[in-house]
């Protein structure tokens, strides 16, 4: 038999959720577009005026990608689980960790990446600057990656449960809160004008323990749902 | 570990750091430490509020409001200890598959919550006559709040996962994660510096009069002791629903069903 390395079991287990995601399109899609969808109810709610929206237009986007990315988080996991796959992973000579590595990344590039690419467009709409556009998207960048890192252990400790969608966001959410508060003070202080490295390091501190911990804890979980 | 082979040997010579992490030999100790901690945790609430209540000074900017003080800090301080103590003992169960470790994580995760909730309520009480609200999104209340929800989160994941043995496994590990938030709520005064006062103890100095010290404190192990009588209750509960099968449990609930 032929013998197949550690990077190519991570790289089939990637390009997999891939193609399964392409081939899901209305969920792929579902959450982009819920994302705009939810961004673009604030001003209704709210009322137009310009001044206040630009205000708030920072929280609104944070807080409804990380609705949109609790969305597509219980199947990240769910359906491997359902139909054995994830069993057969857990089985391989590769870490389980290291599979949970490469499908939160995969997880990532089909929500928090797409979320970013139309997050511009959004910003516009709520009249943001030009520097507080490019802020709010190298927040996105790093905050959408830790949402998917710290989310999947929320996605690992529901496996298998019946009604797992609100019990998702109740287990992440409080645990994203400094991603939030991070995110959105970078972002209020490229508005006006003041240093906000700060905030960015921090962030990029919270994204490396999260990638180094989360799929430690995910792979703790997974382990518990297949025991 | 198998029951009768630990009740066969002699309690007394072979101790160690384990003999009690046997359910029988915990159950029989927690039944005697249940009385003292609840007879303690009723004195000692008589006598920390009737010095907080009747001889501590009025303070000077707060008038008699503040003493409110008494029920907010010890629950306050409790409610952070009890996640840092649940998460511990998930851990050691997690650590040591022990039984007993999953069972006073998920008892004191119900008590946690409990007061969680009194240092929100009391703090909303004690906000609305000294800063004129009820709630303000200040760090410390913030963050009160998310030790609120993690608790929450702990006992719905408990509770949603059908096998038991899952459950303990799956709500510890998210407990362990959790614990980092309990720092952050520490710090926060620090980190945001915002409408909450700062802390008035600290290990050098006090800014707070003696009297109103001493009655916190005191209330402070009141709410110790009842932590640890309900949490112990619950525990032995627990060890005598989860052990009905062994041979002392059956003993011991004829014996309760006869005493009622």
């Amino acid at each position: 038999m032929q013998k197949i390395s550690t990077l190519e079991i991570l790289l089939a287990v990637f390009k997999r959720d891939i193609s399964l995601a392409l081939r899901r399109q209305s969920d792929t899609l579902g959450a982009v577009f819920f994302f705009a969808l939810v961004v673009s109810l604030f001003p209704l709610a709210i009322g137009p005026e310009t001044k206040l929206l630009q205000q708030i237009a920072p929280g609104i986007i944070w807080v409804s990608a990380l609705l949109a990315v609790m969305l597509s988080l219980s199947r990240l996991f769910n359906d491997d689980y359902q139909d054995g796959v994830l069993e057969q992973l857990a089985l391989s000579i590769c870490p389980l960790a290291l599979i949970a590595v490469a499908k939160i990344l995969a997880h990532w590039t089909y929500t928090g990446l797409i979320l970013l690419c139309i997050s511009p467009v959004l910003a516009l709409q709520f009249n943001l600057s030009g520097i507080a556009i490019e802020v709010l998207l190298i927040t996105l960048f790093i905050g959408t990656l830790i949402l998917s890192f710290i989310g999947s252990i929320g996605a690992a400790l529901t496996v298998g449960l019946k009604s797992s969608g609100a019990l998702i966001s109740l287990l992440v959410l409080p645990l994203l809160i400094p991603v939030l508060i991070l995110g959105t003070l970078a972002v209020d202080a490229a508005t006006a004008n003041l240093p906000y490295s700060v905030y960015l390091y921090i962030l990029l501190a919270l994204a490396v323990l999260a990638s180094f911990f989360a799929p430690l804890a995910c792979a703790a979980a997974l382990r518990i749902a297949l025991d | 570990m198998d029951i009768k082979s630990t009740l066969s040997k002699p309690p007394s010579s072979s101790w160690n750091w384990f003999s009690f992490a046997a359910p029988s030999r915990f159950y029989f100790l927690a039944k005697k430490i249940i009385p003292i901690c609840w007879a303690l945790a009723f004195v000692l609430g008589a006598i920390g509020l009737i010095m907080g209540l009747l001889y501590a000074p009025t303070d000077a900017q707060q008038g008699d409001a503040y003493r409110i003080i008494f029920i907010h800090v010890p629950a306050a301080w409790m409610s952070m200890l009890l996640y840092v103590a649940m998460a511990f003992w998930g851990a050691m169960g997690l650590i040591f598959n022990a039984r007993l470790a999953y069972r006073l994580s998920n008892s004191i995760a119900i008590t946690g919550a409990l007061m969680t909730f009194i240092a929100l309520w009391t703090g909303a009480l004690w906000g609305k006559p000294t800063w004129g609200t009820w709630w303000v999104w200040d760090a410390r209340l913030t963050s009160e709040l998310i030790l609120l929800f993690l608790y929450i989160a702990y006992l719905s994941l408990y509770s949603a996962i059908e096998d038991q043995r899952k459950a303990s496994k799956a709500a510890s590990l998210l407990a362990i994660i959790g614990v980092v938030n309990v720092p952050i709520i520490y710090f926060s005064v620090k980190w945001w510096n915002t409408l909450h006062q700062g802390a008035s103890i600290t290990v050098t100095k006090t800014s707070m009069q003696s009297t109103m010290l001493m009655a916190m404190l005191i209330m402070t192990f009141a709410f110790w002791a009842y932590a640890f009588a309900v949490i112990l209750s619950r525990v032995n509960q627990k060890t005598l629903d989860e052990e009905s099968h062994t041979d002392w449990a059956l003993t011991e609930l004829k014996r309760l069903k006869a005493n009622v």
